[in-house]
């Protein structure tokens, strides 16, 4: 099949890539960009490991196809940190202790990223439903919420 | 897991997604892509040609006219959960989208793409059976209107004709002295119904006008209660009452067993969910 010109802007960055309609978005940022960050757990839509940030909302990049990421504004884990360093929610997830084997992490802190965007005083209900797309097989959640918490504080304060 | 090999093509219009269906054989809709996408992906479905319909404005969002809400097909779960119009006129489908699977799906997943896909476990038929809505559908041969009740007809089938795409859901605005109730039971946050019941309510005093009770993922596809309904429709509704519909509701269910539960689990939970619907309905209903 034919491969397709895609450009889309990747943490501040203009990208390009050629890609076959059937190419999942995930595949573009882990292959060809070479942005290993963003994990692959379940292919199936349901773990959340894949969760990257597309105009503004999360999305999971394994459901997503690369062409219909063309002319989109796309971030990704690597794209938190600044020159300032680790992002809040970086920082919240390493005092809180928010991971243990850390393959759910990079979903995790895209997602609490957004998440605290669309609610930035939230509950620990809230926390609980608004991070329920992404699973993690570790900690039991605790300390993720906790993180979460955390970092909201933080970025109330800045 | 990647899907077969397919041609890609945006659509711009309406007009412009009907014509590129008939030009492109067995070519398949792309909404939010979030149930089309996983059966691509483990090849239970090979379309040869995904028709993208992300680009159609005229798709999109939710309008009052009068007494109707018309909400576009393409307007995501997330749409719904936020707007103002639903909020306030038709919390029914804002209770229903939280319900629906979680955050990064309902970003992407739309309510046209639920009610078109045809599978049982998908919330929004059954919501749409219990508001009695409407579809408008556009073909090329033009524009008809469907009920909700009597679209769907089975597993992945359903009215829709050929090259014909659903264009907009309307449904009534509810008024007072109408109540609505929505339960869902899942296993986990995210997944879809072991069984789930939503009932809309219209009282007249204490007499029960009209009511509805649909249920979701307890048959091959969306099904009414109908023989429940007519125990409750025209009476003054208690709970002996609503234990006999119950009953009903239990007699109606035919439900595939899976890992979810059995059939008589199944029917069991549908059974409970519709009385707890119904009696926030007339609870809601009461006022
Ligand atoms: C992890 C997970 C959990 C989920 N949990 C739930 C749940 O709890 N409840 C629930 O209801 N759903 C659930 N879903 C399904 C999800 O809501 C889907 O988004 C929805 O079923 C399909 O909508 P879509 O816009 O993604 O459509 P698509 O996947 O793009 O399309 C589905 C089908 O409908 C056709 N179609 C789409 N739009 C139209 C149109 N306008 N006119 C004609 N045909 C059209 C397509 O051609 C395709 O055949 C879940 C999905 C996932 C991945
Ligand atoms: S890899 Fe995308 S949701 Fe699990
Ligand atoms: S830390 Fe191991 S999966 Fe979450």
């Amino acid at each position: 099949m034919a491969k397709q010109h895609v450009s889309f802007k990747l943490n501040g960055k203009q990208v390009d890539a050629l890609v076959e309609p059937r190419e999942l978005l995930v595949h573009t940022i882990r292959e060809t960009l070479s942005l290993t960050g963003t994990h692959i757990g379940c292919e199936t839509s349901h773990c959340g490991a894949c969760t990257v940030d597309l105009d503004g909302k999360s999305v999971k990049s394994c459901t997503v196809l690369a062409v219909q990421a063309d002319g989109s504004e796309l971030k990704t884990v690597e794209g938190l940190a600044d020159a300032g360093g680790l992002h809040a929610v970086q920082k919240a997830f390493i005092e809180e202790h928010g991971l243990q084997c850390g393959f759910c992490t990079p979903g995790m802190l895209i997602r609490a990223y957004r998440f605290l965007q669309e609610n930035p005083n939230p509950t620990e209900e809230e926390i609980r439903w608004g991070m329920s797309g992404n699973l993690c097989r570790c900690t039991g959640y605790q300390n993720i919420v906790k993180a979460v918490q955390t970092a909201a504080k933080t970025l109330q304060q800045a | 897991m990647i899907p077969s090999e397919f041609e890609y093509h945006k659509a711009t219009s309406i007009q412009d997604a009907i014509a590129q269906l008939g030009a492109h054989e067995d070519a398949k809709l792309l909404a939010g892509g979030h149930s089309l996408l996983p059966m691509m992906k483990l090849r239970f479905a090979e379309p040869p040609h995904l028709i993208d319909i992300n680009g159609i404005e005229e798709l999109r969002g939710i309008r009052l006219e009068g007494d109707t809400i018309c909400i576009g097909a393409m307007t995501t779960e997330n749409e719904l959960i936020h707007s103002e119009i639903l909020q306030q006129h038709c919390p029914l489908l804002v209770e229903a989208a939280r319900l629906v699977a979680d955050p990064q799906v309902r970003n992407r997943g739309t309510i046209g793409g639920d009610v078109a896909h045809g599978d049982p476990g998908n919330d929004h038929p059954a919501v749409m059976l219990a508001l009695d809505a409407t579809f408008v559908l556009h073909g090329p041969g033009g524009e008809r209107q469907q009920a909700a009740n009597g679209f769907f007809l089975g597993t992945y089938w359903n009215d829709l004709q050929e090259h014909e795409i659903l264009v907009e859901l309307r449904v009534p605005v509810i008024k007072k002295g109408v109540g609505h109730g929505y339960s869902k039971l899942k296993r986990k946050t995210g997944d879809y119904a072991v069984a789930g019941s939503p009932v809309v309510i219209e009282l007249d005093g204490e007499v029960c006008r009209d009511i509805r009770i649909a249920l979701t993922n307890v048959a091959p596809m969306a099904i009414r209660a109908e023989a429940a309904e007519n125990i409750l429709r025209g009476k003054v509704i208690d709970d002996a009452l609503i234990e006999q519909a119950a009953a009903e509701v239990l007699a109606a269910c035919d439900p595939a067993e899976d890992l979810r539960g059995d059939v008589l689990y199944k029917s069991h939970m549908a059974a409970e969910m519709a009385r707890r619907s119904i009696r926030a309905a007339l609870l809601q209903a009461r006022g």
